[in-house]
């Protein structure tokens, strides 16, 4: 048992790390719902009935470009999660099951890229991605989102994979199921959970990410959200309103999808799927 | 017919030959069990009968059918793992009813073979639970249950009882034995218990180091065994061994002050080395008669009804026999053990049998 002073001292400090967190977003949130003069004059306070106003937010919704941004940026994703965790959980499931040549090779290989961060990569990414034709494209990001996540997923995913009791892939051929319906019938059901871990993994940082999207889609209507609020910042540079509703909008989707993912990690966790 | 054939299969892991010129027949509708120690091929011969181990040579029908090369699934067996092997993401109706959705059987006729076999296996309560909330004894049954909707012509049974506790192991044997009856079906088992080999099977196969060293029925093993292995390997408590020398055409030299008048088998010459085989049931602690070794007791394990002495005989070679009741003996005492004349075994210093 831990003692209780120790235990107030960890929940005083996980406290104290969580407001620090949540502060600039709430910060954000707050004065999303406010008038501008509120934003600069009263900047700390919550939004009152004088300065309550839902003006940024008309803007931003007004703004038809705005919606089409979250709709790439919902793309890009979700094309990225898929892919990611199809293709993540296919080599896992080779790598671990099969025994072939250059399988330690190749697994060294896979996780070399864990290591290499894909920025350094830019240029000749870019020099690609032109050399395929796909600038300004949403395919560009969702392929190198799912390149630069694939390591880490694969790991992850092997490990998994590993679990499931060999029995369990015999008993299945001894039924009748091709190496292709083992995979998709057995595999994938059973590494549920570790799936959700990874796609949370995945997401996170590609809903964020301003980089890519600059380099890759700048321009043509296929921005992502985070690159369009970017950009409306450089158009109304004082309309801060409209700014920060946008901001607060932006974190719904990826919200919900945590809490998708979230309550599958839980429900895997605590079913004990894999034996 | 659903008779398994297999001849002169060897089978190597790179350059360690794990299974050496095994010939065996199941024969339709026949119990055979596969029994050995650990490590002895038997699960291996197992896997290959079941197609998930390739064999390196030798030839195997099932059938009628050669299936050297056929994958698991059209082999027509079905086998019964040890960890039982359910799907745990499926209830127990999924995981019945999984194999046949996928060799497309119409889903009336699996509804119907499911529920037959829940019915056989009295698990129709049960159909829309979970892996998870079943017991240990009722996994068994579904993964049995599994097997016998396939309608296989062989079952393949891969050490099911080991991880069930004392009580459930024994019910679940004689429903294994139960269903083998009513189902007529050809079942191939493995197993390191011999007690299961000896109740379950119509023919025991003996396995060891890759080789069967015995197939036979089950009493024959433990009357007539060809070897010491198997020998030592049927019974428990395993047979006692005395090694000994021929010095007449009827006594035996133990070297420690015993010589025992038996008849030696016709193929005994005087001067040759023997082992004397005598399993403690055989053996009557504090009997007399002509046929009598001398020793001081070690322990006594008493079992109720029965017991076994650990006896320590003057070479320093510790025997075990049966104690029927309750003896007066106590440790350290000095007790005759006398041997029934019509239960010995001989065997040349090759371990082999000699009549």
């Amino acid at each position: 048992m831990r003692k209780p002073a120790s235990a107030i001292a960890v929940h005083g400090i996980l406290g104290l790390y969580t407001a620090l967190a949540l502060f600039p977003i709430l910060l954000v949130i707050m004065n999303s719902f406010k008038a501008r003069n509120a934003i600069f004059g009263q900047p700390l306070s919550l939004p009152t009935p004088s300065t309550f106003s839902l003006i940024g937010y008309n803007k931003v919704f007004g703004d038809s470009s705005v919606v089409s941004y979250y709709v790439n940026s919902i793309t890009v994703t979700g094309g990225t999660i898929f892919l990611t965790l199809l293709f993540g959980a296919m080599a896992a499931w080779a790598l671990t099951e099969y025994k072939f040549r250059w399988n330690t090779l190749l697994a060294l290989y896979l996780s070399i890229g864990i290591m290499v961060p894909i920025r350094l990569g830019s240029v000749s990414i870019i020099q690609l991605i032109v050399e395929m034709n796909l600038i300004n494209t949403l395919t560009a990001l969702i392929l190198v989102y799912t390149a630069q996540n694939l390591p880490l997923s694969i790991f992850i995913l092997s490990e998994f994979v590993a679990q499931i009791p060999k029995d369990l892939r015999e008993a299945a051929r001894c039924d009748g199921l091709s190496e292709y319906s083992i995979f998709f019938f057995i595999v994938l059901p059973l590494i549920r959970p570790a799936m959700a871990t990874v796609a949370v993994f995945t997401m996170i940082p590609v809903w964020n990410d301003l980089w890519f999207p600059l380099l890759l889609a700048p321009t043509g209507g296929k921005q992502t959200i985070t690159l369009g609020i970017q950009q409306f910042l450089g158009q109304y540079i004082t309309d801060w309103n409209a700014v920060l509703s946008a901001l607060s909008t932006a974190i719904i989707p990826v919200l919900i999808l945590y809490v998708i993912f979230s309550r599958q990690l839980i429900r895997g966790l605590t079913s004990g799927a894999v034996k | 017919m659903s008779e398994v054939r297999i001849a002169k299969l060897f089978k190597s892991y790179g350059n360690v030959e794990i299974l050496k010129d095994i010939n065996l027949t199941v024969e339709d509708g026949a119990f055979v069990v596969l029994v050995g120690p650990s490590g002895c091929g038997k699960s291996t011969l197992l896997r290959c009968i079941a197609g998930l181990e390739p064999i390196t040579s030798g030839t195997m029908t099932i059938g009628g059918k050669q299936v050297n090369d056929l994958p698991p699934a059209k082999r027509e067996i079905a086998m019964v793992f040890q960890s039982y092997a359910l799907y745990p993401h499926m209830d127990v109706y999924g995981n019945m009813a999984f194999g046949l959705k996928f060799a497309k059987v119409p889903k009336a006729d699996i509804d119907r073979r499911v529920n037959e076999a829940a019915r056989i296996l009295q698990l129709e309560p049960l159909l829309k639970r979970r892996p998870r909330e079943l017991s240990g004894g009722q996994r068994q049954r579904v993964a049995i249950g599994r097997a016998i909707v396939r309608k296989p012509q062989v079952f393949l049974f891969d050490e099911p009882l080991s991880n069930l506790d004392a009580a459930l192991r024994i019910n679940t044997r004689v429903e294994i034995a139960k269903l083998h009856k009513m189902l007529k079906a050809t079942i191939t088992y493995v197993t390191h218990d011999q007690v299961e080999a000896m109740t379950l099977a119509d023919k025991i196969v003996v396995m060891n180091k890759g080789r069967i060293e015995q197939t036979g029925k089950p009493l024959d093993l433990y009357y007539r065994p060809v070897n010491l292995f198997v020998a030592g390997f049927i019974g428990s408590p395993a047979m006692n061994f005395l090694v000994a020398a021929a010095k007449k055409r009827d006594t035996l030299d133990l070297g420690d002050g015993h010589e025992l008048a038996v008849k030696l088998p016709a193929a005994c010459k005087v001067g040759d080395k023997v082992t004397l085989g005598c399993r403690p049931e055989h053996m009557t602690f504090g009997g007399s008669g002509k046929l009598k070794l001398t020793g001081t007791v070690d322990i006594i394990e008493r079992l109720g009804e029965s017991g076994f002495a650990y006896v320590r005989l003057p070479s320093g070679q510790t025997i075990i026999a049966e104690v029927r009741g309750d003896p007066k003996h106590g440790n350290g005492d000095k007790v005759d053990v006398a041997l029934d004349a019509a239960q010995l075994h001989f065997f040349n210093s090759d371990g082999m049998r000699i009549e």
